[in-house]
């Protein structure tokens, strides 16, 4: 494996850690995290495994990997990681960086979800669920999933027909815009 | 006490009968909600799983608003809450984070507006003892699963109002209204409401799991303080049965629904109505809310 035990900025783990700000490199493998991930069972890496591939330089397994999106943000591993790592915080910096690096994605939902979410937000200053929903859904063409649901949540009012913008949504579009710039600069 | 009201994205739609009850239980416990005008989304998971700089900036837009109205922030949402107290902690503790912030929003912010979980209010600053006082049709043997799920609890450097592992406040609060809080052990287990839209057979799994363990443990409901955790649990308990296997109909109702109930208020001020499973037969069984208010009334 190239770039493998490198300590240097280039490498893999040193750009992880920078971005997650988590001593990834303390892991020492106690399995702690992945004991307690309530979503293990559907991983094809637990998260001590994407610790030691870090370590490894492993950036393609990693990546790759149908974790990184598994993942439930839970916190569990980070409220219990003995080392400080905060494992959830990790996972949202692989997400980043797999999108940057434009990894294909073994699973594409999590991404399409939160793009469609984000764009909502972008415009209204809330999330609109009708519309964000039905974005998502052109979008992963998972069209059929949880369909079922509409007609009951709609009957109860959980779901509203119009969105209903915050006085405030110009002022997010300009924070959506700066917020991309300082990220790119990271 | 006077709080700046946070309802987030949830409570005007897919929990507005969280925000119902939330309003309602507060006006009769004289905690003053002023919502904070013009809020933005939090941002939530998504914004934390794509953007580091926007996952904190979003928060602070409406944290500042809440700074001009001078009173700390209280939310009932744990997802909002979890972004908001992770934005302060955020600014606090890194410089860089700080100064990106402060160039998005154009203007310093410096992470000390106060932000409060409704659970943290209704246990430490009002308390049970303040709810004993004040129930009007206590909760008789109602056999209650307390379910606080991740992010009212994790992670502790950051939320730390109650005990990560072993909480305890929402099961002391509907004690003091007179209901019956089981003991069980997935009362900070995830539900999985993360990847509800995106993986529905891990989030039926993981539901199936926590309604099988709460009736197991005695419990007719399940109470909860998140509005993920409620949509997740209750609407898909059908597919969790269909999926894993029978378990009784458990009605998955908000902490204030129940102690509204007890405080004397009516079913339809606390939205108890919009439950997908109906908490009407377990209700009417134990004598609470819409037999005896109406009786009453």
């Amino acid at each position: 494996m190239p770039g493998a035990l490198e300590w240097n900025d280039s490498t893999f783990l040193r750009e992880v850690e920078r971005l997650s700000s988590a001593p990834v490199s303390a892991c020492f493998q106690c399995h702690k995290c992945s004991t307690g991930c309530p979503i293990g069972a559907e991983m094809d890496l637990l998260p001590s495994q994407v610790m030691r591939l870090i370590h490894l330089g492993a950036d393609r397994e990693v990546l790759e990997s149908q974790a990184i999106w598994l993942c439930a943000s839970c916190e569990a591993c980070t409220t219990r990681c003995p080392m400080g790592i905060d494992v959830a915080g990790v996972m949202d910096a692989l997400r980043m960086m797999a999108v940057q690096r434009k990894v294909a994605l073994p699973d594409a939902r999590g991404e399409q979800f939160n793009r469609s979410f984000l764009r909502s937000v972008r415009r209204h200053g809330r999330v609109y669920e009708l519309g964000m929903l039905t974005a998502y859904k052109l979008r992963s063409r998972h069209l059929f999933a949880d369909v079922d649901k509409a007609p009951k949540m709609l009957a109860r009012g959980k779901l509203s027909l119009l969105p209903r913008p915050s006085g405030s949504a110009g002022e997010v579009k300009e924070v959506f815009k700066r917020a991309g710039e300082q990220e790119d600069k990271r | 006490m006077k709080y700046a009201f946070f309802p987030g994205c949830s409570l005007e739609s897919t929990a507005w009968d969280f925000d119902k009850s939330v309003r309602a239980v507060c006006g009769a416990l004289d905690i003053e909600l002023e919502e904070i005008p013009a809020w933005v989304c939090c941002g939530s998971t998504p914004a934390h799983a794509s953007n580091a700089s926007l996952a904190v900036a979003l928060p602070v837009v409406s944290l500042l608003k809440a700074r001009a109205m001078g009173h700390p922030v209280l939310t009932a949402c744990a997802s909002c809450y979890a972004r908001l107290r992770t934005a302060n902690h955020k600014i606090l503790s890194d410089a860089d984070q700080r100064q990106r912030t402060e160039r998005i929003i154009g203007q310093p912010y410096d992470g000390r507006v106060e932000v409060l979980h409704l659970l943290d209010v209704l246990a430490n600053r009002a308390g049970p003892d303040v709810i004993r006082a004040k129930v009007r049709q206590p909760l008789e043997g109602l056999r209650v699963a307390c379910y606080y799920g991740c992010l009212l609890t994790r992670p502790p450097e950051i939320v730390a109002f109650d005990d990560p592992e072993h909480p305890s406040c929402m099961d002391d609060l509907l004690a003091a209204a007179g209901a019956d809080p089981v003991k069980w052990p997935f009362k900070t287990e995830c539900c999985g409401a993360g990847l509800a839209i995106t993986n529905c057979d891990v989030v039926n799994r993981l539901s199936h799991r926590l309604l099988s363990m709460a009736a197991r443990a005695g419990a007719e409901c399940l109470a909860v303080a998140c509005p993920l955790c409620q949509a997740n649990l209750d609407m898909r308990q059908a597919d969790a049965r269909k999926a894993h296997g029978d378990i009784p109909d458990i009605p998955i109702l908000y902490v204030t629904q129940l102690l509204g109930l007890a405080l004397g208020l009516a079913p339809e001020d606390l939205g108890i109505e919009a439950l997908m499973v109906s908490a009407g037969s377990l209700l009417a069984r134990a004598g609470i809310g819409a037999g005896g208010a109406t009786e009453g009334s």
